[in-house]
C-alpha cells in the first residue's frame, strides 16, 4: 500500500460521485453523488494523514470535518427536497430551476 | 501483503458499489449499494490505523443510508425500480467529465513527487516526545479539545444551525397551528400526539 | 488469524448461542405461565420451533427484492456475533478493540439495515410500515443510547471495554451513572425490538417486518433477535455492572451469571410492559431521557474532575 494508490482510489470515488452528481435527475440520487464524491475527500485525508503528517493529528481533524460536511449536506438536502416537494410536488432537479442565472 | 490484498479487493469494491449505485434500477439497491461502497472505503481507513474514524463512518453511514432510504421511498416516483426507466440528463458530457476528472486527479496523484513517507518509526519518536500515547484517537481527542477547539466549535455551531435549519424547512406546521391563532392553546394540537401525556 | 483466536471466536459464538436460546426459552416459559399452559415443557420450545422452521418451505410474495431480503435476515445475527467480538469474558475479549465501545453501537446499528432490508424486501405493505416503524424507533432509542455509551467511556477514561470493566474495582457504575445504566438497559430492548419495543414487528401490522417471512428466514430474524438482546445484556455487565468481578468464582462465571440475571430482568420487564408505541417512545426518548442523559454525562465528568471515580 502506497500513498499513491490510496489516492487512486479517493479519485475514482470523487470520479463516480462526480459523474452521479453531474447525470442524475432526482435529487435524492444527487445527493448519493455528492456523498461518494465526499468519501473519496475522506478516504483522501486519511492517507495524506497516515503517509505525510502522521505525528500530528490535523489529518484527522480533516476527516471529521469531512464527516460532519456530509451529515449537514444530507440533512440540509432533505429538507429542502421536503420543503419543495410539499410546495409543488417536485423531486426533479429540472423542475426545480426558479434559481438558473 | 495481507492488507495489500485486502486494500485491492475493498477499493475495488468501494469503486464498483459506487458505480453500481447509479446503474440499478431499485432505489433501495442503490442505497445499499452506496452503503456497501461506504463499508469498503471505511476498510483502507481502518487499515491506516484510524480505527476511530473508520469504526465512525460505519456507524454513521449505516444509519444516514438507512434515513435515505425512507427519503427514496417517499419521493421516488418508481423507488422498487419495477418498471426500469432511466433518470438522467446529459449523460454523455457527465461520464466524459467524470472520466476526465479521474484522468487528471489520478495523473497529479502518479506524477506529484510526494515526500518521503512519514512512517511509523518517527511517528512513534514523535509521540513519545509529545509525551502522548502512539493511540491517534487519543491523539485527535487531544487535539480537539487544546489546538483545535475552535474547530470543534465551528462543527458544533454548523450541525446545531443545521438541525434548526432543517425542522424549519421541513415541518410544515408552525405554532400558529399547533397552538391556535392567538398562541393561546394549552397543549399543542399535534396530528400525532406523543408519549408525554399532551 | 491466529488458532487461539479462533478457539475464542467458537467458544463467544457458543456462549452467545447458549444465552440467546436461554433467552427465548425464559421468554417462553413466561408466556406459558401467564397463559396457565405448564411452563416446563417451555424449556424446550425454542428447539422445537427450530426445528419447526427448519423443515417447514420458504415462500416469496411476487415482486419481492429477494437478494435484500436474504441479505437481511443473515445480517442480524451477523451483527450480534460481531457486537460481542469486544466484550471480555472475565479477563479477555475476543479482540479488545481499543474503541470497543464504537465498534460495539456500530454493530448494533446494523439492526436498523438488517430490518429495513426485510421489510422492504418482502414486497409487502406491512413489511414497509414495520420497517419504517423500526427506524422510527431507531431515531428515538439512538441518541440517549450513545450518551449512556460515551457515559461510560468517559467514567473509565477509555473506550476499551476491558478497560471500562476494570475501572470498576470498589464501585460499580451501575451506582455512579444509574440513568445511563438504565438508559442503556431500555435501548437494548429498543434495537434487538424486544417486547415492550416490538411494534416494529407488532401483531397490528400482520407481524411487521416479518409479515412475509417463512421457513428459514424466519428462523434466522427470531435468532437474531434473541442474540441481540443477549450481546446487549452481556455488553451492560462489563460497562455497568464491573464486569466479571466477584468473590470465589473466577471472572468468566461472574461474568456469565451476571449476564444471564439481566437477561432474566430484561425479558420479565418485556412480558409485564404493555408496548410502547415508537411515536410515543420519540417524545419521551428527546424530552426526558436525552436531557437526563446529557446531565448524567455532565456528572460523571465532574465525578473524574474531582477525582472520584
Amino acid at each position: 500500500m502506497t500513498l499513491q494508490l490510496f489516492l487512486l482510489l479517493a479519485s475514482a470515488l470523487f470520479a463516480t460521485g462526480l459523474y452521479g452528481l453531474l447525470s442524475q435527475q432526482s435529487i435524492v440520487m444527487i445527493l448519493m453523488g455528492l456523498e461518494l464524491a465526499i468519501n473519496g475527500i475522506i478516504v483522501a485525508a486519511a492517507a495524506f494523514w497516515f503517509y505525510l503528517s502522521a505525528d500530528r493529528p490535523d489529518g484527522q481533524v480533516l476527516v471529521l470535518l469531512a464527516i460532519s460536511a456530509m451529515a449537514v449536506e444530507m440533512a440540509m438536502g432533505f429538507a429542502i427536497t421536503t420543503a419543495i416537494f410539499r410546495a409543488r410536488d417536485v423531486d426533479m432537479a429540472d423542475s426545480a430551476s426558479d434559481l438558473v442565472g | 501483503m495481507l492488507e495489500g490484498v485486502i486494500f485491492g479487493i475493498c477499493a475495488l469494491g468501494a469503486v464498483v458499489a459506487g458505480i453500481t449505485v447509479f446503474r440499478v434500477d431499485s432505489m433501495a439497491r442503490a442505497t445499499f449499494a452506496l452503503l456497501a461502497s461506504f463499508l469498503f472505503a471505511a476498510v483502507p481507513i481502518l487499515l491506516l490505523g484510524l480505527s476511530y474514524l473508520g469504526i465512525l463512518v460505519v456507524l454513521m453511514m449505516v444509519m444516514e443510508m438507512l434515513i435515505m432510504a425512507v427519503f427514496m421511498v417517499m419521493y421516488m416516483m418508481n423507488p422498487a425500480g419495477l418498471m426500469p426507466m432511466k433518470m438522467v440528463h446529459n449523460n454523455k458530457a457527465s461520464i466524459g467529465i467524470a472520466v476526465a476528472v479521474f484522468v487528471m486527479l489520478a495523473a497529479g496523484v502518479l506524477l506529484t513527487p510526494w515526500p518521503a513517507a512519514v512512517t511509523a518509526a518517527k511517528t512513534a519518536a514523535a509521540t513519545t516526545a509529545m509525551g502522548t500515547d502512539a493511540d491517534p484517537t487519543l491523539a485527535l481527542g487531544m487535539d480537539l479539545m487544546g489546538p483545535h477547539m475552535l474547530v470543534m466549535i465551528v462543527i458544533g455551531m454548523v450541525l446545531f444551525a443545521t438541525m434548526v435549519a432543517v425542522v424549519v424547512l421541513a415541518t410544515d406546521r408552525g405554532r400558529y397551528e399547533r397552538f391556535g391563532d392567538d398562541l393561546r392553546r394549552r397543549s399543542p394540537d399535534d396530528p400525532v400526539r406523543g408519549g408525554l401525556g399532551r | 488469524m491466529t488458532e487461539p483466536m479462533l478457539w475464542k471466536m467458537l467458544l463467544g459464538l457458543i456462549l452467545l448461542g447458549a444465552l440467546g436460546y436461554a433467552t427465548a426459552a425464559w421468554s417462553a416459559v413466561l408466556r406459558a405461565k401467564s397463559s396457565g399452559t405448564p411452563a416446563v415443557a417451555s424449556w424446550s420450545y425454542p428447539g422445537r420451533e427450530t426445528a419447526r422452521l427448519l423443515v417447514r418451505q420458504r415462500t416469496a410474495s411476487p415482486g419481492a427484492d429477494t437478494m435484500l431480503s436474504r441479505i437481511g435476515v443473515v445480517l442480524l445475527p451477523m451483527a450480534a456475533m460481531m457486537a460481542i467480538l469486544v466484550i471480555p469474558l472475565g479477563t479477555n475479549a475476543i479482540t479488545d478493540l481499543s474503541v470497543g465501545v464504537v465498534w460495539f453501537n456500530a454493530m448494533e446499528v446494523l439492526a436498523w439495515a438488517a430490518v429495513w432490508m426485510v421489510g422492504w424486501g418482502s414486497n409487502s405493505v406491512w413489511g414497509l410500515v414495520g420497517a419504517n416503524r423500526f427506524l422510527a424507533q431507531g431515531l428515538a432509542y439512538e441518541l440517549p443510547h450513545m450518551f449512556a455509551l460515551i457515559t461510560a467511556g468517559v467514567g473509565a477514561g477509555s473506550l476499551r471495554v476491558s478497560d471500562i470493566a476494570d475501572h470498576q474495582g470498589h464501585l460499580w457504575f451501575a451506582v455512579y451513572m444509574p440513568v445511563a445504566f438504565v438508559v442503556f438497559l431500555l435501548s437494548g430492548l429498543a434495537f434487538s425490538f424486544s417486547p415492550p419495543f416490538a411494534q416494529a414487528f407488532g401483531a397490528d401490522i400482520a407481524g411487521g417486518a416479518a409479515a412475509q417471512l417463512s421457513g428459514v428466514d424466519r428462523l434466522l430474524l427470531r435468532t437474531g433477535r434473541y442474540l441481540l438482546l443477549a450481546a446487549a445484556a452481556a455488553m451492560s455487565v462489563p460497562l455497568f455492572l464491573g464486569g466479571g468481578a466477584g468473590p470465589l468464582f473466577p471472572g468468566w462465571v461472574w461474568m456469565l451469571l451476571k449476564t444471564l440475571a439481566v437477561l432474566a430482568v430484561l425479558v420479565g420487564a418485556g412480558h409485564r410492559l404493555p408496548g410502547v408505541r415508537m411515536e410515543r417512545f420519540t417524545e419521551i426518548s428527546w424530552l426526558v431521557l436525552l436531557p437526563l442523559t446529557i446531565v448524567q454525562a455532565l456528572a460523571v465528568s465532574i465525578f473524574v474532575l474531582l477525582g472520584w471515580m
